[in-house]
């Protein structure tokens, strides 16, 4: 099955390994990411201010874009544009709501975008996790040949995949998408309930130290339960937990690093696929030795 | 000195608007355009460029080339009746009647001084020397207003996600006219980041062609030192006789 992909900024520069990961997981289980012929920034952040429409007219032409797909051809599925990165999924999917709840608003940017086809304000935007749900988890362990036995793993979700509500994948509270893959996989679930509580997001740009202190608890409270490694399905995410150990350990001394999956690199290694695509080399801490002694890397 | 007026006169010659020496009265179509707010008639059939030029304006600057190449003329103006606000060259547009229209000459611009020997081939070199480029919120307005019809905003999002191929291929015909980025909401400077593009591209995206090297050490070991030499050394009419000489393919 085609299905129209936007893979957004960073799967392009500091989180490849999630895309070139995801693309190969997907391709064992019979699905073909398109990725939209033109696409551009999702905006980032969705703009809350009331007034402000001209943030939303980039999620919005990236829709559009799906459209067009949709119109030539170049997709099977006909209805929905699926992300990887939890930040585009949430700045997407909250802007479509916005136009489809509001069509004055939806007028207004079509109107600013003249030059492109109207926006019909059908197409849904979905993330990785709803798609490998709706695959079946089943379908994905009857793919495993390397059970990650014995690895303990503990999931983490962030904020941009649960909230606000009307966007959410998961329950917000208690998300279990992540747990019931990871045992698909054949791993051992650490759940805690840090794994909802925020990463600092982009505060990492101008407080530093702030979200090393986040990443210290959300790190330490899994590896008090056992943890010996963390999920994420966000390169923001990713970036505050993996990369901020650097400053972490700066300020912990005693701090024992921890390697952050994209849960789409465990996937690939759980399918058995090689090296190339699980990307290892842009993951800050090294997680091979720990796969290594788990048996599941060469 | 007096071969340098030569020269001069020469381009001056050339370029005189090409109603030159044409009877009024000969002229069949006339249009009126406000430059600057103030109403010329003009023959119908100017460019913008020569229209001013008609109007008795004399250009020091807003002009270069006259043939779409150099980006000097850039021009904004507003056709009557309409909202929109148009840009193009003005060496390239025709008049229209009753279009309000003004010269920009130049649009200000920081140009960053860098090193790509010392870049890092990824998108932080976008996000080091022109971090605005962030604030793009693909609008399109540069897109519509390149008289180059560019996809502009494509080659900035390219930029933003460090993809230097196409922001090389999107941008290639850029002239620098600056028309995208004095109209971008965003306050960015298109084709100033192209540019570092283009540059990152041809350093690190493309392999150095076999031919080029051969060629490039044949020159360094002074293949063509000698007919070099012997060309420098010719005088004017020897260049010109030689010029008027050479061999060439039919027209
Ligand atoms: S005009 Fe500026 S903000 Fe609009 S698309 Fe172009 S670069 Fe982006
Ligand atoms: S990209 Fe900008 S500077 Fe270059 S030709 Fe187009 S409008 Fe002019
Ligand atoms: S004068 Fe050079 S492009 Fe118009």
């Amino acid at each position: 099955m085609r299905i129209a992909y936007y893979p957004g900024c960073t799967l392009k520069t500091t989180a490849k390994n999630f895309e070139t990961s995801a693309i190969a997981i997907a391709q064992q289980l019979g699905v073909e990411f398109v990725e939209l012929p033109r696409w551009t920034c999702c905006g980032t952040v969705f703009s809350l201010t009331s007034d402000d429409l001209i943030h939303h007219v980039a999620p919005i032409r990236n829709l559009i874009r799906v459209q067009e797909m949709v119109k030539r051809k170049q997709v099977d599925d006909e209805k929905r544009i699926l992300t990887l990165c939890s930040m585009c999924f949430n700045t997407l999917k909250r802007s479509n709501l916005r136009v489809k709840e509001n069509i004055e608003d939806l007028k207004k940017i079509n109107n600013l975008m003249y030059l492109e086809e109207d926006y019909c304000a059908e197409i849904e935007v979905i993330h990785l996790l709803q798609l490998l749900k709706e695959i079946g988890f089943d379908k994905i362990k009857a793919k495993v040949k390397n059970p990650l036995n014995n690895l303990k793993v503990a999931p983490y979700y962030g904020c941009m995949i649960l909230r606000p509500l009307e966007v959410g994948i998961d329950d917000p509270e208690d998300p279990t998408i992540q747990r019931d893959l990871l045992e698909a996989l054949g791993a051992e679930v650490i759940d805690n309930p840090y794994k909802k509580v925020c990463c600092g997001s982009y505060q990492t740009v101008n407080n530093k130290e702030k979200v090393a202190e986040l990443a210290f608890d959300i790190l330490t409270h899994a590896q008090r339960e056992g943890a010996e490694a963390i999920t994420t399905c966000c390169p923001l995410c990713s970036f505050n937990l993996d990369f901020r150990q650097k400053e972490v350990l700066k300020k912990h001394p005693d701090f024992k690093q921890i390697p952050v999956f994209y849960i789409t690199q465990l996937i690939a290694v759980a399918f058995g696929l090689d090296n190339k695509t699980l990307g290892f080399d842009q993951n800050y801490v090294d997680p091979k030795l720990l796969l290594k002694n788990k048996g599941l890397i060469k | 000195m007096e071969e340098k007026n030569n020269i001069m006169e020469r381009i001056a010659e050339a370029n005189r608007p090409v109603t030159t020496g044409v009877d009024e009265k000969d002229i069949k179509d006339w249009v009126t355009i406000y430059i600057m707010g103030k109403g010329y008639r003009v023959p119908a059939d100017l460019t913008i460029l020569t229209a001013i030029e008609y109007a008795g304006y004399r250009l020091l600057r807003s002009v270069g080339c006259r043939q779409g190449h150099c980006g000097a003329c850039a021009t904004v103006f507003r056709r009557a009746g309409e909202y929109k606000l148009q840009a193009d060259l003005a060496c390239q547009t025709r008049v229209e009647d009753g279009m309000y229209l003004v010269q920009i000459p130049f649009s200000p611009a920081e140009k960053a001084i860098y090193d790509i020997s010392k870049e890092p081939y990824d998108a932080s070199v976008f996000m080091k020397y022109y971090p605005e480029v962030a604030r793009c919120v693909s609008c399109n307005t540069c897109t519509k207003s390149c008289p180059q019809d560019l996809e502009v905003m494509d080659y900035v999002q390219a930029a933003i996600r460090g993809d230097f191929e196409l922001v090389a291929d999107n941008s290639f015909d850029c002239i620098q006219c600056g028309l995208c980025a004095i109209r971008c909401p965003a306050e960015i400077v298109q084709y100033h980041v192209a540019q570092l593009g283009r540059r990152m591209y041809g350093r690190y995206g493309l392999s150095m062609p076999e031919h080029l090297k051969k060629r490039v050490e044949e020159i360094e070991q002074g293949k063509f030192k000698e007919a070099m030499d012997n060309i420098t050394s010719k005088s004017r009419e020897e260049l010109e006789k030689m010029y008027a000489e050479r061999q060439r393919e039919p027209d």
